[in-house]
């Protein structure tokens, strides 16, 4: 039985095979709509979530098939103490596959080694979101055309954000990318990043703190939150906040062809007016998020 | 000084001077009712200086531990007076409730009953990472 933890525990054809399902899907919707007919998936959710949670039971749907569960800890009985395993072993006795968001890193896996139907990580903590990355895979897939020969800029947090590091990771697999890497000085990406990942990898990649001065060779634009309370203090976040904006004045120097993700909620990164430019791809990948996590059960639950 | 060999038990050679007191305490030595001789500071053509530990009794020894203190060390059992087994340690792969994750925000950090596992993602500098967080413990 496959479990999806980790995005790194899938190879490249893997990865591969759920993107050529989900693009099939959204050609032919009609062809899976009763694969998982009486299939029925539990979402658990420690906290709150409104694109993952609803992306998740909407893909399970419109597959023919139902779902159960809950959208905060304290309506299941982790509020009265139950521990992780208790809570999935008893899950597992009333769904075929489970999703699963959690604040502590590492539940997913404990759910993982105690389930009897197949884990699906949907974010633990700070760690991982592989259902994410997917979403950004097929989105950049989907309007490129292509994974590989590609100038990837990435824009705002880039310390904190596991929406960063796994995109990094999936993609310094495929060949010719490159990597702009924009942010504030205090929250560039992690050594371990830069170490296991780029330089192991010879990947080229350059930092720095101002998006024009990458913005013309870019293929994609990944933009992400600055979030206030990352900063040491109120001074740096005020000089540093607007740097981060994107507008429709700064993406006079873009590419044509470029397109812009967010792995959304955005907060004031992206101005309202950038949602009219034909490049402002995020809401399409909110529409990929389904489409992929349709495939992704399908292959979990091996019905294709 | 002479310390004598022993007729039954486990010798731990070749220990990195100055460790042999965190083995005695990892192995719970102290809870045996054995004779234990622990020399420091020997002399050694390979090491320069050395540890020994001498336990004239078979008991289940955590290989494990030994492996991440010092995976130099060189175990010998003995039977009836002459080496039986004899062999050299590398770095485990994995560590069970060796090494105790210290992320606030893993899961081992709620829930006590988890066994808290390292797995080696670095041998050349000896990293090691929690299986749940990924959050690194260094030998050095």
């Amino acid at each position: 039985m496959r479990h999806m933890i980790d995005i790194a525990e899938l190879s490249l054809q893997e990865i591969d095979d759920i993107l050529t399902l989900a693009k099939d899907i959204i050609a032919h919707p009609e062809v899976y709509q009763d694969d998982c007919n009486r299939k029925k998936l539990a979402t658990l959710f420690f906290e709150p979530s409104t694109r993952t949670r609803l992306s998740f039971e909407s893909a399970m749907l419109d597959l023919g098939g139902s779902v159960l569960g809950f959208s905060e800890a304290m309506s299941s009985s982790a509020a009265k103490g139950e521990s992780v395993a208790d809570t999935i072993r008893t899950v597992s006795c009333y769904s075929d596959i489970i999703a699963m968001r959690h604040p502590k890193e590492g539940a997913p896996l404990i759910a993982s080694l105690n389930a009897s139907v197949p884990v699906i990580n949907a974010g633990d903590g700070g760690h991982n979101h592989p259902t994410q990355t997917l979403t950004d895979l097929l989105t950049i897939l989907t309007e490129k055309g292509r994974l590989d020969n590609l100038t990837v800029g990435l824009c705002g947090d880039l310390q904190f954000g596991r929406t960063v590091h796994s995109l990094i990771t999936a993609m310094a697999r495929y060949g010719n990318v490159r990597f702009a890497l924009i942010s504030p000085a205090e929250l560039r990406v992690p050594g371990y990043i830069k170490e296991n990942v780029l330089e192991k990898n010879n990947i080229p990649w350059k930092e720095t703190e101002q998006i024009d001065e990458v913005m013309p060779e870019l293929d994609i634009l990944y933009m992400t939150r600055v979030q206030k309370e990352r900063f040491f203090n109120e001074a740096d976040y005020i000089r540093l906040k607007d740097s981060y904006i994107l507008t429709t004045d700064k993406l006079k120097n873009a590419k044509e062809e470029m397109r812009i993700l967010h792995p959304l909620p955005r907060v004031n990164e992206i101005e309202y007016a950038v949602d009219q430019d034909p490049r402002a791809a995020y809401f399409r990948q909110v529409q990929n998020g389904k489409y992929v996590r349709m495939a992704l059960m399908l292959k979990l639950l091996g019905l294709r | 000084m002479k310390v004598d060999g022993i007729e039954s038990g486990i010798v731990l050679d070749h220990i990195t001077a100055g460790k042999s007191n965190q083995i005695y305490r990892l192995l719970g030595l102290e809870s045996l009712d054995c004779c234990v001789a622990m020399i420091q500071n020997v002399r050694s053509t390979k090491l320069g200086k050395k540890d020994i530990i001498k336990i004239a009794s078979e008991f289940e020894i955590n290989l494990d531990v030994l492996g991440y203190i010092d995976p130099n060390i060189s175990v010998s059992f003995i039977k009836d007076g002459a080496v039986a087994k004899k062999f050299t340690l590398a770095l485990p792969q994995q560590l069970t409730n060796v090494l105790y994750c210290k992320n606030p925000r893993c899961i081992t950090s709620s829930e006590q009953e988890i066994p808290h596992v390292f797995k080696l993602t670095d041998p050349e500098k000896q990293v090691y990472r929690c299986i749940y967080c990924e959050a690194k413990h260094s030998n050095h």
